[in-house]
C-alpha cells in the first residue's frame, strides 16, 4: 500500500513535538522544517502544524530565478540547492501555502522535504510518526478512511487557481476541494 | 548548617542549568549509532515507549518505537529531547562535599563516610526519627522498594516520604476507600471504546499529550468529550461541552451531575444493589444539589451541568479520567470520590469502554507509590498500621517486627518538623522541594536548619544546592529495572549507557550506605533484577501483587499489569470485571461529599483565584528540563495568564509585569491575556525556582486524608507592575533567540499578534509563538 501524508489541523493540540522532532531528522542537522502556529492565542489554544505540501507543479520552483528548487522523481519538493541558491526569496513569497523560509544563516532556502532520507528508505517522516494528536498522519489512505470520518483532499483553489499536492488535507466529509477565496462562491466562478 | 554555600548566580554559573542543543558529537548524519536501546521516556506517567541511540557510550538522539503498543512510536516535545540531558555540562561527575567556598570533588569513600557518619550521630543524639528519607516517583520500582526497606532495616526511622505525596496521593486514596485498590482501572485501550468521556481536571494535551489520541479516536468512534477545566486546555477546544468550574468547586459539580442522574433515573440499580455499599448516604446528600444550587456554587450554567447529565447518563459505555486538578486540594481526596460515585452509580466499570482513571503525573508515579517509600505503607501496597501486613513484611525482611518504624511524617509534614527542629539530618533523591512545594520561603528556611543534608542526584537541584553533600546519581538511562505506567503496566528500562565519570547508579549507591551502616545482610543485591525479585516476593499476597512478573515476562509482553499473582496468571490490564471490587465483600463504596470550600476562599482584600499547573514542554520542578535548550526555547518562563476583562480592569496587556500577590508571598511576572481562562482566575505554571517560581504564592494546606497541598487554588490579588512591559525577556533565553529578535527587528513584515508581543514565526523555521 502506498503511504502518504495528511494534515488534520483541527485534531492539533499545539504541543510542538513535529518541530522538536522535525530538528531531529538527520539530515536537517538540528534544524526544524516545519512550521506550528497559533491561530490567534489570545482567543484560542488552537494551532495548526504546517508542512510542504509538495505540490505537483510547485510554484516555488516555477518561480525560482537560479533554477535551484528540484522535485525528486517521487514528487518530492527539495530545499534549494546550496550552490544555485541566491537568497532572493521569490519562494518564500510565492508558495501558496506559507513554507519556505530563508535561513540568512544558511544563506538558503530551506523547507520541508518530507524527511527525504527517511521515506526514501521506507521509515515514516519525523513529525508524522512522534504526532501525539495524529494532526500529521504518514501511513496508507484505506487506513485512514477506516479510522476517520473526515475526507483527505489534495485539491486547493485559489481564486481561479487550481493547485493540486502530494500532501493531502482532512476536511468535511462531502468536500472533493478546498475553496480558499470568496471569490470562489461568487457568480461567474468557475474552477 | 545547610546554608547555599555560594551566592545564587555562582552556582548556577557553576552548576547550571545550562541549555544544551546538540547531542554530543555534534550532528552527525552519516554515522550510524552503534545502538539502538528500547526503553521508555523518563519522564510522564504515560511511559512512552522510545528507542535511544547510542554513539561512543553517548546517547545522541532517538529514534520513535513504533512496535511499542502504548504509543506507536509518538512522543510529546519532551520525549523527543529527553536524550538531550545525557552528556550534559551541568552533569555531577564526582561526589562533592561542601567547602566554605562551595564545593569540592572527593572520592566516594570521603563522601559516604560523612553520610554514615552524621546519620550516626543524629540518629545516636536524636533519635532514630530525626533522620529522613525523601524519595521521588520519578525513581523506579526497584529503587522505591530499596529506598522503603534502606529507611526501615537500615536506618530505623519512620520518616520517609516521597514527593508523590505532591501528586497521585488524593486519587490512590479515594481509590483504595471506594474499591479497596489503588490503580487505574482500566488500560488506556479501553478510552476508544467509550461513547462519552469525562476529564476533568487534567490538561491531557500538554501534560499526557499521548492519550490525545486515544481521546480522539474515541471521538471518531462518536464519543461525546466533557471537559471540566477553568481553562479552556487543547483538549477542551473541541469538546462536546465544556464546562468551565470556578476552582475548588469540583466535588459541587460532580453531586449536581449525580442530582440529576438519580432524578432522571439514569443510574443502574441493579449493580448498585448487587456490587456497592451506602449509595443511599450518597443520595441523601446530594439531594440538595439542584442545577440552580449546583450552578451557584460552581460557576458552570445549570443548562451546562444538566447536558452534562444528559450526555453521561444515557451512555451505553462512558469512562471517567482525572488528574491533579481536582486532586490537588485540601479535599482532594473528597473531589477523587465524588467522581467515582458518578461511575459507580452507571454501574459503567469493569467492562470494556467502561471504567474510570486517574492519570499518573510522574514517571513511575503508579510504582513509586506501592512498595513501601510512602510513610504509611509497606511492600506490595501493605499497610504500616495493619498488624498482619506488619508481620508479613518483618518476617519477609528476617527481622523483629518491633523493630520495623511505625508511620512516619508526610512529606510536607516533613519540611514541619524540619523547621520546628525535630528532625536534623535528610538524605534526598529525586525530589526538588525548593521549586515543588508550596511556600518556598518556607521550604528554604527548613533546608537551612537541618545539621546534615545529602542529596543523591545527577544534577544540582535547587534543593541539592543546600546540601552538605552530593552524591553524583544516575540519569534514568543510566539504570535498569521496572517502572509502572499510568494505567498499571508494568514495563522495563533498559540501561542504555553507564553513568559517566565518578557518578554511580543510584542503588548501589544506597546499598553501599546500608552496607556501611552494617545492614550489608539485607541488601545482598548483584543487580537490579536481583531487588526486583525481591520486592515481587515481598508484594506477594499483598494488595498490590507483582509476584507472578519476571523481567523477561515483561520483554516478552511489552509489560505485564498487575496484579499478577503467579508466573501462570496472564496480567490484569482490567480491574473490577464481573463487578468484583478489592474490598473483602467484594463491593465497592460509596461515599457522601458534601461540598466545602477550599482552604482560602477570595475574599475582597485577595479577590482572584490563583491555580498552577504544567506547560507542555517542561516536566516537574525542571531539575532535568529546564537544562534542555530546544524545550526551553519553547516557553522560556513562566508567565501569568488572565482574561481580557480582568486585564482591562488592571490596565495590563500581554507582555505587562504584574505583580501576584498572596498571604504567603509574592511574584511578578509578564502577564499573558488570553480568553481562555476563566475572568475571576489566573494561571501560573510552576516549573521555575526563586523569583519565578508560582510556589511563592500557592497555600501550604493539606488534605486530611492525603496531605496533598491545595497548589490548584488559593486567593491572590494582581496589580500591574511599575516594573513595566519586559516582552524580550519573556521570549528570549539565549544567543539563538537574540538571533531571532535581531531577524524580526529588521523585517519590517514581522508579524505581530494582537497581544502587542512579536510573534517569532516562522523566522529561520524557528516557531517559538507564546505558549498557554
Amino acid at each position: 500500500m502506498t503511504m502518504e501524508f495528511f494534515v488534520d489541523p483541527s485534531r492539533c493540540i499545539g504541543c510542538q513535538a513535529c518541530f522538536q522532532a522535525c530538528a531531529e531528522c538527520d539530515s536537517h542537522r538540528g534544524i526544524s522544517m516545519i512550521h506550528l502556529d497559533f491561530v490567534d492565542r489570545s482567543s484560542s489554544p488552537q494551532t495548526t502544524p504546517t508542512v510542504c505540501m509538495h505540490c505537483e507543479d510547485p510554484t516555488c520552483a516555477k518561480v525560482c530565478p537560479a533554477d535551484a528548487i528540484k522535485q525528486t522523481a517521487e514528487g518530492i519538493v527539495q530545499s534549494a540547492l546550496k550552490p544555485r541558491c541566491i537568497g532572493c526569496s521569490n519562494c518564500v513569497l510565492s508558495c501558496p501555502f506559507g513554507v519556505p523560509r530563508y535561513m540568512p544563516a544558511q544563506d538558503q532556502m530551506m523547507k520541508c522535504d518530507m524527511c527525504y532520507d527517511r521515506t526514501s528508505m521506507g521509515l515514516s517522516p519525523m513529525c508524522a510518526t512522534v504526532c501525539p494528536s495524529g494532526a500529521l498522519y504518514y501511513g496508507p489512505r484505506e487506513m485512514l478512511a477506516q479510522m476517520r470520518r473526515e475526507t483527505p483532499t489534495n485539491t486547493f483553489v485559489f481564486g481561479r487557481r487550481v493547485v493540486k499536492t502530494k500532501v493531502s488535507m482532512m476536511v468535511g466529509q462531502e468536500a472533493d476541494a478546498l475553496d480558499i477565496d470568496v471569490s470562489n462562491f461568487m457568480a461567474g466562478a468557475e474552477h | 548548617m545547610a546554608m547555599l554555600p555560594l551566592p545564587e548566580e555562582q552556582m548556577i554559573d557553576r552548576y547550571g542549568p545550562h541549555l544544551t542543543y546538540e547531542p554530543a558529537g555534534g550532528w552527525q548524519t552519516s554515522e550510524a549509532p552503534d545502538r539502538l536501546v528500547q526503553t521508555h521516556c523518563c519522564f510522564c506517567g504515560v511511559q512512552c515507549g522510545i528507542q535511544l541511540k547510542v554513539r561512543d557510550e553517548k546517547v545522541v538522539g532517538f529514534e520513535p518505537w513504533t512496535d511499542f503498543p502504548v504509543n506507536q512510536g509518538k512522543l510529546c516535545p519532551k520525549g523527543v529531547k529527553r536524550y538531550l540531558q545525557n552528556n550534559h555540562p551541568d552533569r555531577i561527575l564526582a561526589p562533592l562535599v561542601r567547602t566554605s567556598d562551595g564545593f569540592r570533588e572527593v572520592e566516594w569513600n570521603e563522601a559516604l563516610t560523612q553520610v554514615v557518619e552524621n546519620i550516626k550521630r543524629i540518629q545516636s543524639t536524636y533519635g532514630k526519627d530525626a533522620f529522613a528519607l525523601l524519595g521521588g516517583a520519578s525513581l523506579t520500582n526497584e529503587k522505591a522498594y530499596l529506598m522503603g526497606k534502606f529507611a526501615r532495616v537500615a536506618l530505623g526511622t519512620a520518616n520517609i516520604d516521597y514527593n508523590g505525596r505532591l501528586c497521585m496521593v488524593s486519587a490512590a486514596a479515594g481509590n483504595k476507600m471506594a474499591f479497596g485498590i489503588d490503580r487505574a482501572a482500566n488500560p488506556w485501550s479501553d478510552i476508544p471504546l467509550a461513547q462519552c468521556i469525562i476529564v476533568t481536571g487534567s490538561n491531557i494535551g500538554e501534560c499526557f499529550p499521548i492519550l490525545t489520541d486515544y481521546l480522539w479516536r474515541a471521538r471518531d468512534n462518536g464519543a461525546k468529550l466533557i471537559v471540566i477545566d477553568p481553562r479552556i486546555t487543547p483538549i477542551a477546544r473541541t469538546a462536546d461541552l465544556f464546562l468551565p468550574v470556578r476552582p475548588g468547586r469540583d466535588s459541587a459539580l460532580m453531586n449536581g451531575i449525580l442530582h440529576l442522574m438519580i432524578e432522571r433515573d439514569w443510574i443502574n440499580h441493579t449493580f448498585i444493589t448487587e456490587h456497592t455499599v451506602d449509595f443511599d448516604k450518597v443520595q441523601e446528600a446530594v439531594a440538595t444539589y439542584t442545577p440552580q444550587y449546583t450552578a451557584e456554587i460552581t460557576g458552570v450554567p445549570a443548562a451546562s451541568i444538566i447536558k452534562a447529565a444528559e450526555m453521561w447518563g444515557e451512555a451505553p459505555t462512558s469512562m471517567l479520567l482525572h488528574a491533579r486538578g481536582i486532586e490537588h486540594h485540601t479535599k482532594g481526596v473528597e473531589n477523587v470520590l465524588s467522581c467515582i460515585n458518578l461511575v459507580l452509580a452507571t454501574g459503567r466499570i469493569g467492562r470494556p469502554g467502561c471504567g474510570y482513571g486517574t492519570i499518573t503525573g510522574q514517571g513511575n508515579g503508579q510504582g513509586g507509590r506501592e512498595h513501601g517509600q510512602r510513610c504509611n505503607q509497606l511492600p506490595g501496597g501493605r499497610d504500616i498500621d495493619n498488624p498482619r501486613h506488619r508481620q508479613e513484611i518483618a518476617t519477609f525482611w528476617g527481622i523483629q517486627e518491633q523493630d520495623l518504624p511505625q508511620k512516619g511524617l508526610t512529606a510536607v509534614e516533613l519540611f514541619d518538623a524540619i523547621n520546628d527542629g525535630k528532625i536534623k539530618g535528610l538524605l534526598s533523591i529525586s525530589f526538588n522541594p525548593m521549586v515543588s512545594l508550596p511556600n518556598a520561603a518556607l521550604t528554604r528556611a527548613a533546608l537551612e536548619k537541618l545539621e546534615f543534608y545529602a542529596a543523591i542526584e545527577p544534577f544540582m537541584s535547587e534543593t541539592a544546592r543546600h546540601a552538605d553533600v552530593v552524591l553524583a546519581g544516575s540519569l534514568q538511562e543510566e539504570d535498569e529495572g521496572t517502572v509502572t505506567s499510568g494505567e498499571g503496566r508494568v514495563i522495563r528500562l533498559r540501561q542504555s549507557v553507564k553513568p559517566p565519570a565518578n557518578a554511580r547508579v543510584d542503588w548501589q549507591i544506597i546499598v553501599e550506605i546500608a552496607q556501611r551502616l552494617g545492614k550489608g545482610e539485607f541488601f545482598s543485591y548483584n543487580q537490579a533484577g536481583d531487588i526486583f525479585s525481591e520486592l515481587a516476593r515481598a508484594s506477594a499476597g499483598g494488595p498490590i501483587d507483582y509476584a507472578g512478573i519476571t523481567y523477561k515476562r515483561i520483554e516478552e509482553n511489552k509489560g505485564v499489569f498487575w496484579p499478577c499473582p503467579t508466573r501462570e496468571h496472564p496480567g490484569t490490564p482490567r480491574l473490577f470485571e464481573g463487578g468484583q471490587f478489592a474490598h473483602s465483600d467484594g463491593k465497592a463504596r460509596f461515599h457522601a461529599i458534601q461540598y466545602r470550600p477550599p482552604a482560602e476562599d477570595i475574599d475582597a482584600d485577595y479577590p482572584l483565584f490563583m491555580t498552577s499547573g504544567r506547560v507542555v514542554s517542561q516536566y516537574l520542578s525542571g531539575t532535568q528540563t529546564r537544562r534542555i535548550g530546544p524545550l526551553v526555547d519553547q516557553y522560556p518562563n513562566p508567565q501569568v495568564e488572565m482574561h481580557p476583562q480582568l486585564a482591562l480592569k488592571l490596565g495590563v496587556k500581554s507582555g505587562d509585569q504584574v505583580r501576584v500577590e498572596s498571604r504567603r508571598g509574592e511574584l511578578t511576572l509578564p502577564a499573558l491575556v488570553v480568553k481562555t481562562i476563566r475572568p475571576d482566575t489566573i494561571f501560573i505554571p510552576y516549573h521555575w525556582p526563586g523569583h519565578l517560581s508560582a510556589n511563592r504564592v500557592t497555600n501550604r494546606v493539606l488534605d486530611p486524608i492525603s496531605k496533598i497541598p491545595e497548589f490548584k487554588v488559593c486567593a491572590v490579588r494582581v496589580s500591574k507592575s511599575s516594573c513595566g512591559t519586559l516582552a524580550s525577556s519573556v521570549i528570549a533565553s539565549e544567543a539563538k533567540q537574540s538571533l531571532l529578535e535581531k531577524e524580526l527587528a529588521s523585517s519590517p513584515a514581522a508579524p505581530r499578534n494582537d497581544t502587542g508581543l512579536p510573534v517569532l514565526r516562522r523566522v529561520l523555521g524557528y516557531a517559538t509563538e507564546q505558549r498557554g
